[in-house]
């Protein structure tokens, strides 16, 4: 979806201001969210797609406002109440009120390393790769009302592929609840005036990570 | 927290967050024990240092490296001197004609296994929007200066790979172990916002 997540290019948003010493969390709550982030995607009633989507789908003005991990709140709430985990009333009242959906699995003191690592991406392939690196591909113009990872700074732009990495779950399949539907992963290297005219820094060169349906030839 | 047991000394997130955890423990979706296990393992256990020793591993070793650059993830389970790290991990390599900058337009992507969490500014519309863009401007305010001749290279972590970067060996560090050599390597350097130090612990 086109919205102010996908930052790319966008102006205006001033110098990148850092902290000295910064503190892993800033206050133990937010801690407490991530776990629970692990522990709600361990159970596969969501995944990390849909997290992201219900991240997106906040409004921009909320988006923007507030801190990383208040964003995770409220799309973990939001994720929670839409599959059912949990109700309005039970966030209100800070207790459970109806009885538990049966879920696949529950992340244990024994598997807890799982939640740690990476969850491994790739997937058998359906076919062969259509792209090989070398060749000259265009994005396409793509502008889904659901979830994407093309963003829009490098859609319609001619690039090549660099390099094949693999074939992996699509996003976009994935965060609709549509299952893993594996895709071919590529990187894609794009000039910098391709993306940003002639101003831009002649030595400048910008990949992305782009899913095969992403690409056309040219 | 006996006089207080109602929660009325939270916070608004503090409360909501603990009504979140406390519905889900209930139900039994979740175990409170073991989210303390997770949020401990973020805060203590992992962070740049490890993405450092790496680093400081493929200065000294060049058949680490070369397996390093050919694939990451694979390279540091083999090597048995690192704690395990995800899928897709790919490490992009600075030289004196390439500089490598890492970013996540979309969201956040970071290489957490190697890096730890990423510190807010990685995760702020303004670097999200401006390094794809100008890449050199943010460096500026880093207080990085490039090589004369150097090309920029912007890696946007749109999939499930992740990026670290490999910086360039400071001079003057011949014969150096990978203790000390860890030392000099930055986490900024990692994501190429940053150089790695000098002999002296200095900023290049």
């Amino acid at each position: 979806m086109n919205a102010v997540h996908d930052l790319g290019g966008m102006q205006g948003f001033g110098e990148v201001v850092r902290e000295a010493g910064e503190p892993a969390f800033h206050a133990d709550w937010e801690g407490r969210v991530l776990a629970l982030q692990r522990a709600v995607l361990y159970t596969r009633a969501a995944n990390l797609d849909g997290f992201r989507h219900a991240q997106e789908s906040l409004s921009a003005r909320t988006y923007l406002s507030i801190s990383y991990y208040h964003r995770w709140l409220l799309a973990l709430t939001k994720l929670t109440l839409d599959l059912g985990l949990v109700q309005g009333e039970e966030l209100q009242t800070g207790h459970a009120l109806a009885p538990a959906k049966p879920l696949g699995r529950r992340l244990t003191r024994a598997e807890v390393a799982a939640a740690y690592l990476r969850s491994p991406f790739g997937r058998n392939p359906q076919g062969s790769p259509r792209f090989k690196p070398g060749d000259a591909v265009r994005t396409k113009n793509l502008h889904p009302e659901g979830h994407t990872r093309l963003p829009r700074y490098a859609r319609d732009k001619v690039g090549r592929i660099e390099a094949l990495c693999g074939c992996h779950v699509f996003a976009d399949s994935s965060a609709a609840g549509m299952g893993d539907d594996p895709q071919w992963v590529y990187t894609v290297v794009f000039d910098g005036r391709t993306l940003w005219g002639e101003p831009a820094d002649a030595s400048l060169t910008v990949s992305i990570e782009a899913f095969e349906p992403y690409l056309e030839a040219c | 927290m006996s006089d207080h047991e109602d929660g009325s000394h939270l916070t608004e997130m503090e409360l909501r967050v603990r009504a979140l955890e406390t519905v889900l423990a209930e139900k039994g979706y979740i175990d409170p024990a073991v989210l303390d296990l997770i949020v401990e393992h973020f805060e203590t256990k992992v962070g740049p240092h490890i993405g450092a020793r790496v680093v400081a591993q493929a200065w000294v070793d060049t058949a680490f490296r070369q397996a390093l650059l050919a694939d990451a993830t694979a390279a540091i389970a083999a090597s048995g001197n690192f704690p395990p790290v995800g899928d897709h991990l790919i490490a992009v390599e600075n030289t004196p004609d390439q500089h490598n900058m890492v970013v996540c337009t979309l969201c956040s992507c970071y290489p957490w296994d190697v890096l730890g969490l990423p510190p807010v500014w990685y995760k702020s519309a303004p670097y999200r929007s401006r390094v794809v863009m100008d890449p050199r401007g943010v460096l500026r305010e880093f207080g990085v200066a490039l090589p004369e001749g150097a090309r920029l290279r912007v890696w946007d972590s749109t999939a499930e790979t992740r990026y670290l970067v490999l910086p360039r060996r400071p001079a003057g560090t011949e014969g150096w172990t990978v203790d000390q050599l860890a030392a000099l390597v930055t986490r900024d350097s990692m994501i190429g916002t940053g150089l790695a130090l000098t002999p002296e612990g200095d900023p290049q």
